[in-house]
């Protein structure tokens, strides 16, 4: 899933600044999930926004409302006549949610409330870790299940470099080294000569750097009204 | 081969060196958070004549300093044959040959391939790192650029190709241990022709891993020069020993470093350094005639960083001077 992190009360303020009437926007589903800006994290919020605003001199009309999901039209569609009864919109979702609400009602501005952080998971409760980058370009089946372009810090294709020790990455002893993890997983499975074959350079034109990335699928493509 | 390198993958003293069955000094040289040329030569004539070639590091540290190539340039004017270090942390690919092109065509022979520190150790934590290679893929590219004559997306290079004698590291104090002689070994299929390692401060540790490296027949497909970092004081041990991630640091010479104060008191900054210099320079000494005896090793790096003035005692005292000439 997507995990993000609230941004720090002060900046959003800044962000703000002198709008008056602010519509909070939280998403049901991955930053409800991480605890970051579903329902409960959008209430919570608006009344800190309320509270700092009015404690500041300068209070706001703050309002909450959270849809299933801030990605897909479907589901922000039903906000449209709302969003004229306010100077800004809030969003608390990821980075892909606030674009969404920009670019499907071009006439309201919408902020980002929350820093989109990675793709990952829960590690335990209270916990996320990185465990994606959406490189394009999937070697999981070569690396025993670990991803050494998201979990080594150097994305490195072809074993540890110096700074590994004790398990650990050298930028800092909480991150684990993922290529101690890879060579774990190739020793209990006695296929370490996977690793031994020296793998070419990546073709990073399909992550990023090939520009932004797009999917047309012609086979799901609706037919073009007459 | 080819006709300009008279039957030499590059030519260099190094390669000369090494090819004859000599056992190889280098040491290196850290250019300045400066523009300033002069530290560059300066290093440089405390070196020469006292290794075969020396490194010149590339942002060490991930702190920005001159550029290795530039430096190197200094170093050779003034007598000293450089090794070029590069790391993948700053450079993606094009920027890597095209750096090549211009150390060959100024006069650079030998090359030492690194991933490089991460810049969060740096002055620039905040800097976007590269890695579009990684170490072993860079070597490759450099060895297909010199014996394939093709860039790295296998275009033809028309005209003069860049032939570097090509390095590596290693660190035999890394882990997974099991790992570390495999890797090498990815880099001599790659086409490294010399590796330096990691400061050895761990003699017992290097041993298993040169046995495993000699097991593999490894020794005969590249040259391995042990890295020698001399101990500037007993802080300094203590440091390496407990904060710099890869290394490994036997408490013994944490201890020799401690017991060479003893006595001088902590107000005599003077006889204390100088005490503690003494002792790592006999430290140093001490282990490259007992990593000399270490089957596969065919030479020593020195690692005196921004202790230029050590290295030639070092060598001397281990008898190593004059250094051998090849024509």
């Amino acid at each position: 899933m997507i995990v993000g992190e609230q941004k720090p009360l002060e900046e959003i303020m800044n962000l703000l600044g002198d709008a008056r009437r602010v519509l909070v926007a939280g998403c049901g589903t991955c930053v409800t999930v991480c605890f970051a800006g579903g329902e409960k994290e959008a209430a919570i919020l608006a009344s800190a926004l309320r509270m700092k605003s009015k404690l500041e001199g300068h209070p706001m009309e703050v309002d909450e409302v959270t849809v299933q999901r801030q990605c897909e039209w479907e589901y922000i569609d039903p906000l449209a006549d709302r969003l004229k009864d306010y100077d800004v919109v809030l969003s608390l979702a990821c980075g892909i949610g606030v674009q969404a609400m920009n670019e499907r009602f071009p006439d309201a501005i919408t902020l980002p409330g929350l820093n989109t952080t990675f793709l990952g998971l829960p590690e335990e409760h209270g916990i996320w870790e990185e465990r994606c980058q959406a490189c394009g370009d999937c070697i999981l089946g070569i690396t025993f299940g670990i991803c050494p372009i998201a979990r080594c810090s150097k994305q490195l294709l072809n074993g540890p470099c110096g700074g590994s020790q004790n398990g650990v990455c050298e930028v800092n002893p909480d991150i684990p080294c993922a290529w101690q993890l890879i060579w774990e997983r190739a020793m209990k499975f006695g296929q370490v000569e996977r690793l031994l074959e020296i793998q070419p350079p990546k073709n990073w034109s399909r992550s990023r750097d090939g520009g932004p990335r797009k999917i047309v699928r012609e086979d799901l493509r609706l037919p073009e009204e007459e | 081969m080819s006709e300009q390198t008279n039957g030499y993958k590059s030519g260099s003293n190094l390669e000369k060196l090494l090819r004859a069955g000599h056992f190889v000094v280098t040491a290196e040289i850290g250019p300045p958070q400066s523009a300033d040329p002069e530290v560059i030569r300066r290093k440089a004539r405390l070196l020469k004549g006292v290794v075969d070639a020396t490194n010149i590091t590339d942002n060490q540290t991930a702190i920005v300093r001159m550029s290795s190539i530039a430096s190197a340039v200094l170093a050779m004017q003034e007598g000293v044959e450089p090794i070029v270090q590069m790391t993948c942390r700053d450079r993606n690919r094009l920027a890597m040959q095209s750096d090549l092109l211009g150390a060959y065509a100024l006069g650079a022979r030998n090359l030492l391939c690194l991933t490089g520190d991460h810049q969060s150790f740096g002055n620039h934590p905040t800097a976007k790192n590269v890695h579009d290679l990684d170490s072993i893929q860079f070597i490759r590219m450099v060895r297909d650029m010199r014996d394939e004559g093709r860039f790295q997306c296998g275009d033809e290079i028309k005209g003069v190709r860049p032939r570097f004698f090509i390095g590596a590291a290693e660190n035999p104090f890394g882990d997974p241990f099991d790992f570390r002689p495999y890797r090498l070994m990815k880099k001599v299929a790659a086409g490294v022709d010399f590796i330096q390692t990691q400061i050895i401060l761990d003699i017992p540790r290097f041993r298993e891993f040169m046995k495993r490296v000699v097991d593999m027949g490894l020794h005969e497909k590249v040259y391995i020069l042990a890295g020698i970092g001399p101990l500037k004081s007993a802080g300094a041990a203590r440091y390496m020993r407990d904060k710099v991630p890869g290394m490994r640091v036997r408490d013994e010479y944490v201890e020799r470093m401690e017991a060479a104060v003893a006595g001088i008191p902590k107000e005599d900054k003077k006889a204390r350094k100088e005490a503690w210099e003494r002792e790592g320079i006999r430290i140093a000494i001490e282990q490259i005639q007992e990593i000399r005896e270490i089957p596969g090793v065919a030479g020593v790096h020195i690692m005196a960083i921004e202790w230029e003035e050590a290295v030639r005692p070092i060598v001397e005292g281990a008898g190593l001077l004059p250094r051998p000439v090849v024509e």
